[in-house]
């Protein structure tokens, strides 16, 4: 291994700015002649909007504009567009309401956008926003996704009656309903998969800018994802060709989803600059995150279980209402489907699963993409029940787990819920993760808890999910409007460094050093003299972005292709100068060498030579050394993993404790394992979070945002959870060329159900069966009261 | 109405006119331009924008920049000396406790308000300590490890 190269343990080259403060978020830059946007913000859930009076606020001092609904109408400003069409079980498209970025006629959730306030001073610009008077007629709202659908129910469109999204199926139900008739034990749960809100602690913020010189346009924004913006922006909603628009997304301060999607803001922003004649800047307040960042799960599901008489799985049956918020966000179609359903064998041989997915509007913030997004739903349900199977038939969940796994020798696997499996040992995962957490000697410690009077308890949780996502063929095939490939230019400079210019997003992904451990192992160069260049549409060829895990997976093979191309003409080029033939040459550790000989070129004088090409093959090849690749993965990768907490409940408090958790995780290939298990620590809290704290609550009644702040919404402290326990039993990917997986989510996916079935072990004395997250004190408090209540009827 | 507010930054004597509301981080980021102190909440949770007053920890969103008058202030931006980062960044960085970069600065300031009243802080005294500084990233285990190892590197034990 090279001691930058891959595998290596590298410290990051990105901490050389973020540690002493030099860094660059969107609020961080300041653009000359720039004036503050503030919006105004519906107080209702729902209600139509019957007047906009702007006189007061646009004699305030600083004012420079206020822009309604009504000026984007004239303007013919489209709405925001979903980039993704589900169909229903008829065959018939969902349903796709518009979406205005400032409301004209109506308010769907409190904080949709009514108003901007242009001034010389955010507190101007604040101080006049208070100014605009709105009329509203204030409407019955729906923001519980169970009570979406039922007849009565304030509908959110005209255009969706039912609230009615979508009504969406996989799989073969009559085989299942064939397994369910016939089998020996059917296990039945009813589970909430609570709403969450992803909180990146920067919060979004924008800059629109406008030259009239050149008629191009600026968007500085906190994004995960600046050409799926562009595209977005410029092709659908405000109509600005790709080349008079630039997207530039500088660091970001942590996404976990929420900024991959297209927010009314930034069409707000780059639409209002050339109204203003000036850069308009914006900056989210953490209230208005809470607010009006799209949201996390929010599922209410039905499952059932059977088995036949040696506890084999015959059969799964999900039936899930999944809310989309009021109006549908980028990528929020297929979060409660294709990234969902398609994940619910796991690592089981369940012979026959089906499931649908009703997506219902609702009176709040939109739901998409929440780190694992739609993975973290199936894993949780499946583990949930395979939990209650074991405990229902009153076997250990390890060997129910073990009699069902898929076998690595069954691989590649084919699920009956569309997805192959290219490998994996997930057999060999849950005997890592049981053997580490010392499975057999559980009883000892639970005795150990007990005679301090606390209730302890193990779950496990086993896990896949599909990442890396996505062959663009079978996305277009699932209703997806873009392709998922990436785009990698690596540009050899004439005295041998290297920039490369990625179409990946890193914002805490650390991408700057990985990707430069790639260039600089397989090109044999200094790490130091690798840039890694992102977020920049004028810079980079082109971009999907990061998200799905796919950074490395799909961006690295991008990379490696590019390098790939590099190599093949540096092996030319050297051929023409060392008088060989081409066939003749090998590159290895940054030489290229004539084999068995050592007439040989360092790779830094054939870039030389590529750009002061005196001595070249002119004939054959073009001077410069700078390719270009596109990536488009053949398939999705497949990390899978086993996670087992340990908890301790208080039982006269509730306080539920993690007192361990066990993670061991297969990614493939790992570049460095430091950062890996950084993204595993991060991803496991915020599962854990779910689990133990977070909660997003509207009010049922008003519809009103409860849980709009860090005071009502509690993010999970670095004393609600242990340091972890975290390894890796590598599998390599068989169908891309770093034989990576991705593992930016995999902590969210595996933890909560981990936590939840330990909980559940904790409390089975107790007699409590049923818990929805999440396990705040007074919840668990609230569970074991009820039990003992009815163990007293 | 504006009024003009002196201190003393990171050893660099400043003084700007701002209006009376000014909060301390937004006198630091908009009118000194150090965009090193970060604001991620506006409910005085999250810890972000944790910087030095008269050699205390304290939360610049949460006080007024006139509040600040005359008094010493340091951020993240006057802890390296001469290129050289200060242990407890180095710790950071060499033990990967910190991701998207935005807690960071806040994690840094409140490690040495903690180490300087308590050099050999234990696990569970670290845990309890980050109380008021939020990170959605690292999930806090490789935080706890580089303030523990700053502060070993610091002369605590
Ligand atoms: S910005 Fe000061 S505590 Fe959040
Ligand atoms: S490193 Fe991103 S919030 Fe802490």
């Amino acid at each position: 291994m090279a001691e930058n190269g891959i595998g290596a343990r590298v410290r990051r080259k990105e901490d050389a700015r973020f540690l002493v403060g030099k860094s660059t978020y969107t609020d961080d830059i300041n653009r000359p002649g720039q004036a503050h946007a503030v919006f105004v913000r519906s107080p209702h859930a729902h209600a139509t909007i019957k007047k906009v009076d702007i006189s007061k606020a646009l004699k305030a001092p600083g004012v420079v504009a206020v822009l309604t609904g009504a000026n984007m109408l004239a303007d013919k400003v489209n709405g925001l567009p979903a980039g993704w069409q589900i169909h229903s079980k008829d065959g018939s498209p969902m349903n796709e309401p518009p979406h205005i970025p400032l409301a004209p006629d109506k308010a769907r959730y409190v904080g949709d956008h009514i108003a901007v306030v242009i001034a010389e001073t955010r507190n101007q610009a604040r101080d006049a926003a208070e100014l605009v008077d709105v009329s509203y007629e204030p409407l019955k709202a729906v923001v519980n996704v169970a009570e979406a659908d039922k007849g009565g129910a304030p509908q959110v469109h005209d255009q969706a009656p039912g609230n009615l999204c979508y009504d969406w199926h996989l799989g073969d139900k009559a085989a299942v309903d064939a397994a369910l008739a016939k089998a020996a034990h059917v296990v039945k749960l009813d589970l909430v998969n609570n709403r969450l809100v992803p909180n990146a602690i920067e919060p979004r913020a924008g800059i629109g800018e406008y030259d009239a010189a050149t008629d191009r346009y600026t968007l500085y924004t906190s994004s995960q994802n600046p050409h799926v913006i562009r595209l977005l922006m410029g092709a659908f909603v405000l109509g600005i060709p790709e080349h008079k628009l630039r997207v530039v997304s500088p660091d970001v301060g942590g996404g976990f989803g929420s900024k991959i999607f297209h927010y009314a803001e930034e069409a707000v922003l780059t639409w209002a600059a050339k109204k203003v004649g000036r850069p308009v800047k914006w900056t989210a307040e953490r209230s208005e995150s809470f607010l009006c960042d799209a949201h996390g799960r929010d599922h209410a599901t039905h499952v059932e279980l059977a088995l036949d008489k040696d506890h084999k799985f015959t059969a799964l049956k999900v039936s899930t209402k999944a809310a989309m918020g009021a109006y549908l966000s980028t990528f929020a179609p297929a979060i409660p489907t294709w990234l969902y359903g398609t994940l619910l064998a796991g690592v089981y041989t369940t012979p026959a699963v089906y499931v649908e997915t009703k997506a219902l509007f609702t009176n709040t913030s939109a739901v998409d993409a929440y780190r694992g997004a739609g993975r973290p739903e199936a894993c949780y349900l499946l583990e949930r029940v395979v939990e209650r199977a074991a405990w229902q038939l009153g076997i250990d969940p390890v060997e129910l787990r073990r009699k069902n796994v898929i076998p690595a020798s069954a691989m590649p696997y084919q699920t009956p819920v569309a997805l192959q499996y290219d490998c994996g040992d997930f057999g060999k995962n849950l005997n890592d993760a049981a053997k580490v957490v010392d499975w057999a000697g559980f009883a000892k410690r639970r005795e150990e808890s007990k005679k301090r009077g606390q209730l302890r308890g193990i779950g496990i949780s086993h896990y896949i999910e599909a990442c890396g996502i996505a062959p663009s063929a079978v996305v277009g095939a699932l209703g997806g409007r873009a392709g998922l490939y990436e785009s990698a230019e690596v540009r050899f400079h004439p005295t041998g460094s290297v920039t490369v210019f990625t179409g990946s997003h890193p914002h805490g992904q650390s991408n700057e050093t990985t990707f430069a451990q790639i260039v600089a192992d397989k090109l044999g160069i200094p790490i130091e003299n690798v840039e890694i260049v992102h977020g920049d549409t004028d810079r980079i060829p082109f971009g999907m972005g990061t998200y799905g895990s796919r950074s490395l997976a799909v961006g690295g093979s991008a990379l490696v292709k590019a390098i790939d191309k590099v190599i093949a003409k540096g092996k030319k080029i050297a051929a023409h100068q060392l008088e060989a033939s081409e066939a003749d040459i090998e590159f290895k550790d940054g030489v290229f060498r004539v084999a068995g000989t050592d007439k040989q070129k360092a790779i830094g004088e054939i870039a030389l030579s590529a750009y002061v090409p005196h001595n070249f093959p002119h004939e054959t090849t073009e001077p410069g050394l700078d390719e270009s690749a596109f990536y488009d993965p053949k398939n999705f990768t497949f990390p899978s993993g086993c996670h087992i907490a340990e908890v301790e409940v208080d039982p006269e408090t509730g306080t539920t404790k993690v007192l361990r958790f066990v993670a061991v995780d297969d990614f493939g290939n790992i570049i460095n394992p430091m950062i890996v298990e950084g993204q595993v620590h991060g991803g496991i809290t915020q599962g854990i979070g779910q689990a133990l704290t977070e909660n997003c609550v509207y009010d049922a009644q008003s519809g009103q945002l409860l849980t709009g702040s860090f005071m009502d919404y509690c993010m999970p402290k670095a004393d609600d959870v242990p340091s972890f326990e975290v390894s890796t039993n590598v599998v390599p990917c068989t169908h891309n060329p770093l034989g990576v997986k991705g593992c930016g989510e995999a902590g969210t996916i595996g933890a909560a159900a981990a936590v939840i079935n330990a909980l559940l072990d904790a409390l089975k004395p107790l007699g409590v069966k049923e818990f929805d997250m999440p396990a705040s004190p007074h919840r668990v408090w609230q569970a074991i009261q009820n039990a003992s209540r009815k163990a007293a009827d | 109405m504006a009024i003009s507010v002196s201190m003393t930054v990171n050893g660099k004597a400043v003084s700007a006119p701002v209006e009376e509301r000014t909060l301390l981080v937004h006198y630091l980021r908009d009118h000194l331009g150090l965009t090193g102190t970060h604001v991620g909440c506006d409910t005085s949770q999250c810890g972000a924008c944790v910087v030095h007053v008269d050699g205390k920890s304290v939360k610049s969103c949460t006080v007024l920049a006139v509040q600040a008058q005359g008094a010493p202030v340091t951020t993240i931006e006057g802890l390296a000396k001469d290129g050289k980062l200060h242990p407890m960044q180095e710790a950071f960085r060499e033990n990967h406790g910190l991701q998207c970069g935005f807690c960071t600065p806040g994690m840094v300031m409140s490690a040495l308000d903690l180490v300087k009243n308590n050099p050999s802080p234990s696990e569970s005294e670290i845990r309890h300590h980050l109380e008021g500084n939020i990170c959605r990233c690292t999930g806090y285990h490789n935080i706890v490890k580089s303030i523990a190892a700053g502060a070993k590197a610091m002369g605590g034990r």
